[in-house]
């Protein structure tokens, strides 16, 4: 389809195999000398933005990131594995600890206006924070409709029909394009950028913005107390037979 | 961090594949927070060169670290499938001429690469990769004929052939001037009679940059390099060779009889084959160094925290100074070959002569691989000498580099050479 824009939201987090830890100080975790890569839920994002754009459903794709410096890296990922450009909305790395969904989500509203998109993809949540929020609030700003926990995509007469993982099972909706949409586990599983990719990405377009750009004021309006480990897991215990696992689960109260 | 563990399960199935959970899982947490190697190193590599890294190190996590345990026990592993995977990456050509699906980077993309193939889990899949991007296909991307490159280094380079290099014989693999396979010029062809061993990949390649004599005549200068389709009548796989490591590596012994192969197939110019095979062997030797530093790095780490979490004599094991220390002396090592490797790459890519230093790399990574595997499997005590840990298998996997492509003594020599102190061989009477 011509002229048709998919957005899509980066998040740069410390990657999904780092064991994450605490800052001494409780004030967050440590994020420095860590490794970081794209959100695994927007790594879905962008890879069902390129397949659409292969199937010929789309035209062109632009990857947006908030934060400090690095999320040119995240942003330099997405491009390689298939976006066409690139805005950072670039942050303090002070001010992006105490960045919200509804920033971001006032961010991606705004240049999705300004950009005309057509439908933006953003991750179900982020591996960080879990928030589970930005897509519902960018359409909500938008006022477009929404499909949250897209397991399936397809197009149909013009709107979208999204198949959604919910507490029940898969339900099936359909939404109108403008839409918002979020990603789920199984949509799909992301590509690798090849290195000729890599090599090309370097040379596609990528912009830096701040949020004063887009009129959105990201001063803090939370504090974060503390910051805790998570209760030490007591050591388990190896059984024999179900019959021992039974007998043990009774003696605990728990069958 | 409730998505983040929910994701290490669903994303990383590898974990329960793979039979070493305990030390697997070691090793895992090693490579994430692995030293920042390539982020601060002289400026040598950039953001593409950490994305390469990065895709590279994905399709080790999918494609290869769960199938190692079954391929070592195998004693082969599927080399079309796997370098498929990584041709498609574009991970099999990158400092090869684009014309022919490379990406020509400059070396230091190769050194990128050799590195990160270190998170391999075994030394067998990182040696049959290099066999193929750095020890039989230099040559012929350098001095080959069009004709050869689009027959032979296009599909090594997409993954759809698998290569080896033939220059070691039952006579002689430290005296390369001693190999003694010919092939004779008759009717446009060579006729090639003779036979190879400890052939990488010999028992799946589909050709074999080979060296051979190709004249009579001095022992430098009659040797040419050959492009020979391994699929050709009179060329016997004799054996695979049952090796204390390397295991997953596929190591055959070929004889050839009466082999006939057009003459257009030599690479470059006839009788330049020992030239173009010192050449060649430059790049073998700084891959192999390369590839050696992140499983070092990682061996230490994870010793490090196996040794944490024993307690013997009523504490951590990690806290007796000699293991502590000894670690500390270890890494110190590491980082000092780390930067060897690097001041030789920066000279390759700025044109210099590296032979002395590559010489160098490769003499101290064959010492110091020993050295890691012997002291760390040492502070793993029993559990070290099970094949239950990653440490027994480099510790025999790694027992290769100061013999192979070249032995520890023969890197001394070329030292030597370099320092002006060789003997000159005795006159013959
Ligand atoms: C697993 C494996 C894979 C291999 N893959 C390949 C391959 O793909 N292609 C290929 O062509 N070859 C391959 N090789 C062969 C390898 O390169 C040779 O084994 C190596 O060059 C040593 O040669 P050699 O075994 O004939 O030992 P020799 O030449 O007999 O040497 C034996 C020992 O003598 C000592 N020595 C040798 N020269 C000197 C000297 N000048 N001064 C003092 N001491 C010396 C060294 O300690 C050396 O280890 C492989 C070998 C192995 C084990
Ligand atoms: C093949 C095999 C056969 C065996 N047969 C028998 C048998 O028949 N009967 C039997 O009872 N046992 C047997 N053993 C066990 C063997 O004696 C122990 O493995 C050995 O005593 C080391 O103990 P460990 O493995 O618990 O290592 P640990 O006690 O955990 O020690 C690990 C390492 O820590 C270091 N270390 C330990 N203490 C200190 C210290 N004080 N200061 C600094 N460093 C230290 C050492 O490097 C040591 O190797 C066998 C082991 C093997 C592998």
């Amino acid at each position: 389809m011509s002229g048709f824009r998919i957005l899509v939201g980066c998040k740069r987090v410390i990657d999904y195999a780092v064991k994450v830890r605490v800052k001494p100080d409780k004030t967050g975790v440590v994020t420095e000398g860590v490794k970081h890569s794209m959100n695994p839920f927007d790594e879905i994002a962008v890879e069902e933005a390129v397949r659409m754009k292969e199937k010929k459903l789309a035209s062109e794709i632009i990857a947006v990131s908030c934060g400090p410096q690095q999320c040119q890296e995240t942003l330099r990922t997405a491009l390689a594995m298939g976006v066409d450009r690139a805005i950072h909305v670039i942050t303090e790395p002070k001010e992006y600890e105490s960045m919200q969904p509804i920033h971001v989500s006032k961010i991606l509203s705004k240049i999705a206006t300004e950009e005309k998109a057509d439908l933006v993809i953003v991750g179900k949540q982020a591996i960080d924070d879990d928030c589970n929020q930005t897509g519902q609030m960018t359409a909500s700003l938008l006022d477009w409709p929404q499909a949250t926990f897209a397991s399936k995509i397809e197009k149909s007469n013009g709107d979208l029909s999204v198949m959604r993982e919910i507490d029940g099972g898969l339900e099936t909706i359909k939404v109108k394009v403008p839409a918002v949409l979020t990603s789920d586990l199984r949509l799909n599983e992301p590509r690798y950028a090849t290195l000729p990719n890599i090599m090309k990405a370097k040379k596609k377009p990528l912009v830096t913005k701040k949020p004063s750009d887009y009129g959105v004021d990201i001063t803090p309006r939370q504090e974060i107390v503390s910051v805790e480990d998570p209760p030490v897991r007591q050591a388990g215990q190896k059984v024999e037979s179900v019959e021992e696992l039974v007998t043990k689960l009774k003696e605990a109260g728990l069958v | 961090m409730s998505t983040n563990m929910l994701l290490n399960k669903i994303v990383r199935p590898s974990r329960n594949f793979v039979k070493l959970g305990r030390q697997s899982k070691r090793l895992c947490s090693t490579h994430v927070e692995r030293k920042k190697s390539s982020d601060n190193s002289n400026g040598l590599f950039t953001e593409e060169h950490q994305q390469l890294r990065d895709t590279l190190k994905k399709i080790i996590d999918k494609e290869i670290n769960p199938y190692v345990d079954q391929w070592e026990q195998e004693g082969q592993f599927p080399a079309k499938k796997v370098f498929k995977t990584l041709g498609n990456a574009g991970l099999l050509g990158v400092t090869k001429p684009t014309e022919y699906g490379g990406l020509g980077l400059d070396y230091t993309y190769s050194v990128a690469l050799a590195e990160e193939l270190g998170n391999i889990n075994c030394g067998g899949v990182p040696m049959a990769i290099g066999v193929q991007t750095d020890m039989s296909t230099p040559a012929l991307a350098k001095f080959g004929s069009d004709k050869l490159k689009r027959e032979f280094l296009a599909p090594s380079i997409s993954g759809d052939f698998v290569s080896c290099i033939g220059v070691s014989e039952v006579g002689g693999g430290s005296d390369v001037a001693s190999v003694k396979t010919t092939a004779v010029k008759k009717d446009g062809d060579y006729i090639i009679n003779g036979g190879k061993m400890w052939i990488t990949n010999g028992a799946q390649a589909d050709w074999m940059c080979l060296l051979a004599n190709t004249s009579e005549g001095p022992a430098h200068r009659n040797k040419s390099l050959i492009c020979l389709p391994m699929n050709l009548p009179g060329i016997t796989v004799a054996k695979k060779i049952d090796k204390m490591g390397m295991r997953c590596s596929d190591t055959a012994q070929i004889y050839f009889e009466d082999v006939r192969v057009p003459q257009d197939h030599v690479i470059g110019e006839e009788g330049m084959g020992f030239t173009y095979q010192m050449l060649q062997f430059q790049e073998e030797r700084l891959y192999g160094a390369a590839a050696t530093v992140q499983p070092l790095d990682n061996l230490i780490t994870s010793t490090a925290d196996y040794c944490r979490q024993r307690k013997v004599f009523g504490s951590p094991l990690l806290n007796n100074q000699t293991i502590h220390f000894r670690l500390a002396e270890l890494s110190t090592e590491v980082e000092c070959l780390r930067s060897l490797i690097y001041r030789s790459v920066g000279d390759y890519v700025s044109g210099q002569d590296m032979t002395r230093l590559a010489s160098m790399c490769k003499l101290k990574a064959g010492r110091l691989a020993r050295e890691v595997t012997d002291s760390c499997l040492q502070f793993w005590g029993g559990m070290g000498f099970t094949n239950e840990v990653l440490v027994s298998r480099f510790y025999r996997d790694f027992r290769l580099l100061s013999i192979g492509g070249g032995a520890d003594e023969v890197m001394l020599s070329i030292i030597c050479k370099y320092m002006n102190t060789l003997p000159k061989p005795p006159k013959q009477k």
